[in-house]
């Protein structure tokens, strides 16, 4: 194997490793939202604006991973 | 790589495919790649149908030994089509909703956003005294909105899928931001605050983080709109590039639906994206006005 090949199997796991911890963090916010305003009609409102800078504030996170992988990938 | 090779349906397709290949001068999977993925890049030409423009480039400027290329490249093409626009279209929305105290049709349109900024991003989060920067709010989202739709159009790239124009709007933001929190709470109180509030030796520890904690705000907004502009499309290109790898037909209407359908969820990206940077920037003003108002109400009542 070159070892090019390493670089993109790496960047390939990361991406993959990535999404699974980004999709647990926001799923799980999202079940919480929903539950939220399912009890609570009146605040859905407030509930689902400060879902979305969680949910913005983890993508963040996420994407730093995914730059890295994007970097391993093209450099 | 001849995928579905063994069925015999294919076999007819390839035989077109062969003599198409034949014809135009052979391109590899790789050379593709390439092709497509100078689509993502910034670049010295102008895409148009059937062809390409050259854009002008001036002789780089030496600045105390920094190279400093500020010819126009595509990104910068755009940034300024896109501003034109936004000048062009809401100095006419503006002239449409002076004239008359009912706004109907495009003034409409943009009232319905402006107002949406100010009552449910401005207001909330940074409170009566944030009004003063609904203007550069307002000119954020509209910019930042027109930026990411111009890459969705044909020929067109979206500029805020480059690092340095996010990092520019970063810097920009990161600016407001210490700016609206010297402005309210004065410049005592907002060293202070550097401080955290703990006892002097700790001080070592404590101003370090918080001067690291001013930086990560503006550098998490500009890398977060950078990935998801270039992520958008990065799987897009990707879905076209299985055509390429496959080297069949078969593939491609399964690949163009899906890219349909990832331009619908880019096109609410694109909207998402610019809402969530206005937010973001209010949410951390919002911060120091915030802290600036509570350290007013401290003094007065220290005052009764």
């Amino acid at each position: 194997m070159e070892p090019n090949a390493f670089a993109y199997l790496a960047g390939g796991l990361g991406a993959g490793l990535t999404i699974i911890g980004a999709g647990l963090g926001i799923g799980k916010l999202a079940a919480a939202t929903m539950e939220a305003s399912g009890r609570q009609p009146e605040v859905a409102g407030a509930v689902r604006t400060s879902m979305i800078i969680a949910a913005a504030l983890i993508e963040g996170a996420t994407f730093f991973a995914l730059v890295i992988c994007i970097l391993l990938a093209t450099k | 790589m001849a995928f579905f090779s063994n069925q015999q349906a294919t076999e007819q397709i390839k035989q077109v495919a062969d003599t198409l290949n034949a014809t135009s001068h052979e391109l590899s999977s790789k050379e593709i790649f390439t092709h497509l993925f100078d689509h993502l890049k910034d670049g010295s030409e102008l895409e148009i149908p059937f062809g390409h423009i050259e854009l002008p480039h001036f002789t780089p400027i030496n600045f105390y030994g920094l190279t400093i290329d500020l010819s126009i490249t595509k990104h910068v093409a755009f940034i300024l089509f896109s501003s034109l626009l936004l000048i062009i279209s809401l100095s006419i929305a503006a002239r449409k909703n002076s004239k008359s105290k009912a706004p109907t049709g495009f003034g409409n349109l943009i009232e319905v956003l402006i107002i949406y900024i100010r009552d449910e991003i401005v207001l909330p989060n940074m409170g009566k005294s944030g009004l003063q920067y609904l203007p550069y709010l307002l000119t954020t989202f509209f910019f930042i909105l027109v930026m990411n739709l111009f890459g969705l159009i044909p020929y067109g790239a979206s500029s805020t899928g480059n690092i340095s124009v996010t990092a520019g709007l970063a810097i920009i933001a990161f600016i407001m931001i210490q700016y609206s929190a010297i402005k309210s709470q004065g410049i005592k109180h907002y060293l202070a605050h550097l401080t955290g509030g703990v006892q002097v030796w700790l001080w070592p520890i404590m101003i370090p983080i918080e001067i690291i904690g001013l930086f990560t705000k503006p550098f998490a907004l500009c890398i977060r709109l950078f990935a998801n502009m270039t992520g958008g499309h990065l799987v897009i290109l990707s879905l076209i590039g299985l055509i390429f790898i496959f080297k069949t037909y078969i593939v491609a209407p399964i690949s163009v639906l899906f890219v349909v359908g990832i331009n619908l969820l880019e096109l609410f990206v694109a909207v998402l994206q610019a809402y969530v940077f206005t937010m973001l920037t209010a949410l951390f003003m919002g911060f120091g006005i915030q802290a600036g108002e509570n350290a007013h109400h401290e003094k007065e009542s220290h005052n009764h």
